[in-house]
């Protein structure tokens, strides 16, 4: 049993999770349910229900450094599961974005995938996979990850070869741009 | 492909949302909310304006999108905050359903079955449903959250038979493919593994991201996670095309990385009887 520092509890923390998730943290009574279901708790360095105490007890660092919250899948089953009706998949997915903001995101690269696929969205309005795969993984250094999959999907027709420019492209763009300004980055 | 014309032959209606874009899907929430409401909102507000009513949409993913999107709009807070982004209003009008629940509840099982021109018998198919098609159910507000039966259903009134699947809402993890390779193939080995075990000839499917990663990954599962596994995985309007009379050809069964050749010379045998 770890001893905790009464003086480690970041109640601004605790606050600001509670206000970004809409979710009652302190519902939580750690019956463990959520972490029975998580599909993903064979991988996670901190199993789902110890991240919901960890806030409860307002542990800023090892929340948003723990690799957990990168590994989630939003796959809900928690949410559905938690007799507390705690939308917990909603709290992880806050947690990911405070740990962006952050800055101690601690998958690299699972946020450069995301990133990667967002900026595809942001230039064609739709996504064009190959340039996906390719930009992931030159931006990963991993040119030939999963390149015993292309000649596969390629040759089946089933990812476009060329970006396929929406008209709208520009609309897209300008959602883009507004949220940039209103998020003052 | 195979939506488009399965719909409508069985009277659905669909017209593509002009310039659709896309939702943003899991990345976009994992960055903001916000932004991840107003692309998907922007696909919404597009179909309010050409005066539609419902958008259908085949995948699970985009569904949670734009269902998100409509809860948002609910609140006169974030209304006013999405339709900042957005260069068209967007008033929340409309509702969002996916293809599944359109042929569970508005065409209707037994209309279906009445039109099957070339019943699935001799297939034994293990329906799996991805993790967020039904849940939460809050969100979902379609079948049930632990043990959903649409697809069992329609497959069954189609001539199918449909054994019991554990595994209907695990999640294969599909989300995850590039950077968590590893995490993938296992959560989508077990999923596959548990569909041999109960003897399928193929799994069936209602999302196009767990199609394409359950069929694509075959060949890495079996020289990655020590087990074998060789199954078709259809989406499940191919199945339901198959049935209403078209070649496997026309409902896209050529482009699979497992081929359902098998499968489908059982079912032809079956039909000869
Ligand atoms: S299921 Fe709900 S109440 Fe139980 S440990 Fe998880 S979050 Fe807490
Ligand atoms: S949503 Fe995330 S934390 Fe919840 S069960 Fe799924 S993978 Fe686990």
């Amino acid at each position: 049993m770890e001893i905790l520092d009464l003086g480690s509890i970041d109640r601004h923390f605790i606050r600001a999770v509670e206000e970004e998730s809409g979710q009652d943290v302190s519902h939580c009574y750690q019956c463990g349910n959520c972490t029975a279901g998580c599909p993903l708790s064979f991988a996670y360095d901190i199993p789902v229900h110890q991240i919901m105490r960890l806030i409860q007890l307002g542990q800023k660092e090892k929340v948003l450094r723990s690799h957990a919250i990168w590994l989630c899948a939003t796959c809900e089953t928690c949410t559905t599961r938690c007799p507390c009706e705690v939308d917990v998949a909603r709290v992880m997915d806050t947690l990911r974005i405070m740990a962006r903001r952050e800055g101690t995101v601690s998958e690299e690269g699972v946020r450069r995938f995301y990133d990667t696929f967002l900026d595809s969205v942001k230039r064609h309005g739709r996504l064009y996979e190959v340039g996906l795969l390719m930009r992931y993984n030159l931006l990963s250094g991993r040119p030939f990850a999963d390149a015993d999959l292309g000649p596969k999907v390629l040759g089946k027709g089933k990812l476009h070869f060329l970006p396929e420019n929406i008209k709208g492209v520009e609309a897209i763009k300008g959602i883009f741009d507004r949220f940039a300004k209103k998020r003052g980055a | 492909m195979s939506s488009r014309k399965v719909a409508e032959a069985l009277g659905i209606e669909l017209v593509e949302v002009e310039d659709w874009s896309c939702c943003g899907s899991t990345p976009a929430h994992t960055v903001d909310h916000l932004l991840y409401g107003a692309l998907a909102a922007r696909n919404l507000a597009i179909a309010e304006k050409m005066g539609l009513a419902t958008v259908v949409t085949p995948c699970p993913s985009c569904l949670v999108a734009f269902k998100s999107a409509l809860e948002m709009v609910q609140d006169d807070g974030k209304r006013k905050e999405l339709n900042e982004l957005l260069d068209l209003p967007f008033q929340g009008e409309i509702q969002s359903k996916s293809l599944l629940q359109i042929i569970y509840e508005e065409v209707g099982v037994e209309a279906v079955a009445q039109r099957a021109k070339r019943p699935l018998e001799g297939m034994r198919l293990a329906p799996y449903y991805g993790c967020i098609l039904t849940r939460p159910p809050k969100r979902a507000q379609f079948d049930d959250p632990e043990n959903p039966i649409t697809m069992d259903r329609i497959l069954e009134a189609l001539g199918a038979e449909v054994p019991e699947f554990p595994f209907k809402t695990e999640c294969c993890g599909a989300a995850f493919g590039l950077p968590k390779r590893e995490l993938v193939l296992t959560l989508s080995a077990k999923i596959l593994e548990m569909a041999q075990e109960i003897g399928a000839d193929a799994l069936v499917v209602a999302c196009p991201l767990c199609q394409q990663n359950l069929d694509l990954r075959q060949g890495q599962i079996t020289s990655r996670e020590g087990v074998s596994v060789d199954l078709p995985v259809l989406y499940i309007t191919q199945l339901v095309g198959l049935a209403l009379g078209f070649s496997p050809r026309e409902v896209g069964l050529d482009k699979h990385a497992v081929s359902p050749n098998r499968l489908l010379k059982k079912w032809e045998e079956k039909l000869k009887e």
